[in-house]
């Protein structure tokens, strides 16, 4: 064996530094936290929080080689020596942006506006017998599965929404069925969710749905107090009924093929603790503290539904310091609006969250077939269609796949369905954790792309997301430690 | 520890011999090497490729090539694959009672690390090495669960790796393969593609000491190492090919392990099984001691924070090297009893220890131990 002669000698740090004598920038940006700290957040949304003044320093070339912060930014995309690792930055921003492979994901069936409930927050509603009128025909079902399996989507969520959609549970059982039917031919998984207030299961929808495994979402919105102000079920307790639904179901299906959503109202604003306290009395590990669609039919009860940002703002902060209490004396309770801002700021991968991503949700991961035929881009565009304003109205169910999905109506919702591109979104350092809602906009301003200093969905979503990170700040580990194992699930 | 090689007078050793040892008549003075299986070996009629005894042996007596005057065979069971050298050098390259068993093929290596335990050298030995680990691969029994690659860096085998990893496959199929590489080379994508898909039970183990060039460069003593073996790491992962990081524990390395672990999971979370191991003190890691060495109570902090961040994710997590009277209570669940059988040794210190059972002990090539290691009663 021959031996070469190699200088096998050890050489010190500086032979390995980089032959540049100083850094070069990767896009970031920035934006003030409080008077002393600021945060710095890169292009695929690793961020730091670091002294006021630093994204300046930063840019100016300031920041010097020995300072613990230098590595900081070098390991987490912000500055470059000699070579930056572009491919690795693609891989990430792709992963981050992977919610887009799927295309519409989440098909909404409106199969009735029937129900038995008279909640008043509630825009779309009606108590009636007459079925022809309020419920989808079974054409209209059948044109809009076959829409639904036009999706690249290899995981599709097929919603039953109402109204109470289990007033029509013929119709959803002719859904399911039809729609497995045909799932095998065209290679996707499909996922069943009912929307209901959980007042109606007989031996058959129970036994249905455990067969087919359709998971149950029911409204809960606190102790009775305040479920029964705002949702009325006429003559009974609407809280005492739902407890009892959500245990029938959960007899039947399982613990976990039942969750629940509360909506806040007026009422709901003082209450955050005994609200969470209601859900950990029924057996819930976690609680999305969602605020009101502050438009449509639920501003005829301006009273009851209308409150600013800075109100909420109040209410889930409160909300959230109570669930971290629970947290560090070990009961593990999440609530779900942080979990989705957390697993934006703080994982590397995409969350598909259809209210808070850009491109909006709006057609690229939602859809909404209503019970008229009509297709609408969100639930909250057929919601604004019932106060009689349909700019969100895509067509009817009979129309061409393409002629839904990529029409004219959906070319001028693009132009402003992208952060990236807005007006007083673009240039702001929280925006890869942020989305862009046009119907929001539109309902609330009076156009699609909104005006971002008096935006209700700006406030409340940068209110959360500086909380968030002050948290983070000024409690560090314990809060952090939280956090990680939220977005760990477990 | 137990000795893997040892050296006899050569006789009629051509050029090196790789068999297996099969039962002799004598088995404490001489040992017959074949290939042929054990169960059809029939010294009468069975080919012998060579005999290893301690006696003397003539030159008018054989009839197949001998190594004589062996100082002892008490290392040596049937079914140990050994290669003999005309030098009558007598290597056990597989121990048949070994979990620990590898592809040894090079001591070569393009990077120079700080604490590296087995020094590189930079010799010819890629065919040398190569032509005895094909002939391994016809004799290593099918339920072998897992063989190593190691050296030196296995990626300067060039096509030899390749056809090493296919030929394990066709005749180990259900065998983990685990290779230690430093990942540099899969940087290029056309070199990683020819890797997609011969191997599914390789795991490739890749080290990697900081979250930054500058640190890692330094500690590898390669410039650019840092840039292409993440690089490396993610062209492994577009191909399908499962990789796991490897973390040595030293004084360069310990002060930004949360930091890097905060990098492996936003950069690499695609790995299967992120491995903290403890300094082995042998090769150049004595001639380093000021850069390197420190008492594992020192990095217990951020070791505690790395690992608790990165489980508390999702990802595997392992402890390897580190004794568990040195290690805080709370990790002792990620320690794994990775020192090889025949280097793992339980010192003086570790009398009357309760925990020997589940601790992994320490290295016997290890020329320094930590001044802390004490019984846990």
């Amino acid at each position: 064996m021959k031996t070469e002669t190699v200088n096998r000698k050890f050489r010190e740090p500086q032979f390995y530094a980089p032959k540049a004598d100083t850094y070069r920038l990767l896009p970031y940006n920035f934006i003030r936290l409080n008077q002393f700290r600021e945060v710095l957040v890169n292009f695929v949304g690793d961020f730091l929080i670091v002294p006021a003044g630093t994204a300046s320093r930063v840019a100016d070339r300031q920041i010097v080689k020995d300072e613990g912060l230098y590595k900081d930014l070098l390991a987490n995309f912000f500055i470059y020596e000699d070579a930056a690792l572009i491919d690795v930055l693609a891989t990430r921003y792709r992963t981050k942006m992977s919610f887009l492979d799927e295309f519409t994901a989440l098909h909404i069936f409106v199969v009735t506006l029937r129900c038995n409930h008279t909640c008043h927050y509630c825009q779309v509603s009606r108590v009636t017998e007459d079925k022809s009128k309020f419920d989808m025909s079974l054409e209209d079902i059948d044109s809009a599965v076959d829409h639904m399996f036009r999706t690249n989507a290899t995981n599709i969520t097929m919603e039953f929404q109402g109204g109470e959609p289990l007033l029509a549970f013929d119709t959803i059982q002719y859904a399911i069925e039809r729609a497995l039917r045909l799932s095998e031919e065209h290679s996707k998984k499909i996922t069943f969710v009912i929307c209901t207030n959980a007042t109606i299961y007989t031996d058959e929808i129970l036994g249905f749905c455990k067969r087919h495994g359709v998971l149950i979402s029911t409204s809960l919105d606190g102790p009775n107090f305040i479920h029964d102000s705002n949702r009325k079920k006429p003559g009974q307790s609407s809280y005492k009924e739902v407890v009892k639904g959500i245990g029938v179901f959960r007899e039947h299906l399982g613990h976990d093929q039942v969750s629940a959503l509360m909506t806040t109202s007026t009422l709901s604003l003082d209450h955050p603790k005994e609200i969470i306290d209601t859900y950990l009395e029924n057996g819930f590990s976690n609680i999305f503290l969602r605020s009101i669609s502050p438009y449509g039919f639920a501003l005829h009860n301006a009273k009851k539904n209308s409150y600013d940002s800075q109100r909420f703002l109040e209410f889930y902060k409160k909300g959230l310091d109570y669930i971290l209490e629970l947290n560090f004396n070990g009961i593990h309770f999440v609530e779900d609006s942080t979990l989705i801002f957390l697993r934006k700021m703080l994982t590397p991968f995409s969350t598909g969250y259809v209210d808070l991503q850009s491109p909006s949700g709006l057609v690229n991961s939602v859809i909404v077939y209503n019970y008229d035929g009509c297709v609408y881009a969100s639930d909250e565009s057929r919601m604004l269609a019932e106060s009689r304003d349909r700019t969100f109205m895509l067509g009817h169910v009979r129309d061409s796949y393409e002629s839904l999905f990529f029409g004219e109506k959906v070319q001028k919702l693009s132009a402003a369905f992208c952060n990236e591109s807005l007006a007083g979104c673009s240039d702001c350092a929280l925006r890869i954790y942020c989305g862009s809602d046009p119907v929001f906009n539109h309902a609330t301003q009076g156009d699609m792309y909104g005006y971002r200093p008096t935006s209700g969905y700006c406030q409340k979503n940068m209110g959360i997301m500086k909380h968030l990170l002050q948290l983070m700040e000024t409690r560090g580990k314990q809060v952090t430690d939280i956090f990680t194992t939220w977005i760990g699930g477990k | 520890m137990i000795a893997l090689r040892t050296k006899g007078l050569a006789l009629g050793v051509g050029d090196t011999i790789v068999g297996r040892i099969v039962p002799g008549h004598d088995a404490s003075h001489s040992l017959y090497v074949s290939k042929v299986s054990i169960d059809e070996f029939d010294p009468r009629k069975s080919l012998i490729d060579c005999l290893l005894t301690t006696y003397e042996a003539l030159e008018t007596t054989i009839h197949y090539p001998v190594v004589g005057r062996i100082p002892g065979l008490g290392h040596l069971s049937t079914g140990d694959i050994v290669a003999i050298d005309p030098s009558g050098l007598i290597r056990t390259v597989y121990r048949a009672e070994s979990e620990h068993n590898a592809f040894f093929v090079t001591d070569r290596c393009n990077s120079n690390c700080l604490m590296c335990s087995q020094p590189p050298r930079n010799i010819d030995d890629i065919d040398y090495h190569h032509n005895i680990n094909v002939q391994m691969l016809d004799l290593i029994p099918t339920s072998t669960q897992q063989m190593g690659i190691t050296g030196g860096e296995p990626t300067l085998l060039g096509p030899k790796l390749l056809e090493l990893l296919t030929k394990s496959k066709a005749n180990l199929p259900d065998t983990d393969i685990h290779m230690l590489s430093n990942g540099r080379a899969f940087a290029w994508k056309e070199f990683t593609h020819d890797y997609a898909g011969i191997n599914d039970r390789l795991v490739v183990g890749i080290p990697l000491y900081a979250d930054n060039s500058r640190d890692h460069d330094y500690i590898v003593q390669a410039r650019d190492a840092f840039t292409q073996t993440v690089l490396g790491l993610h062209n492994l992962e577009r191909y399908g090919i499962r990789v796991e990081v490897r973390i040595v524990l030293h004084k360069l390395s310990y002060l930004r392990l949360p930091q890097l672990a905060r990098f492996i999971y936003r950069n690499l979370p695609f790995v299967d099984h992120v491995a903290f191991m403890g300094l082995e003190y042998v090769g150049y890691t004595p001639h380093n001691h000021d850069l390197l060495w420190i008492e594992p109570r020192e990095y217990m902090d951020q070791l505690d924070e790395a690992i608790s961040y990165l489980t508390s994710v999702g990802m595997n997590c392992s402890i390897y090297n580190l004794q568990h009277c040195l290690l805080r209570q709370s990790l002792w669940q990620y320690s794994r009893k990775s020192i090889s059988d025949w280097k793992r040794n339980y010192p003086l210190e570790c009398t009357g220890c309760t925990k020997i059972d589940e601790c992994g002990g320490v290295f016997s090539t290890s020329r320094r131990l930590s001044k802390e290691l004490s019984p846990i009663f």
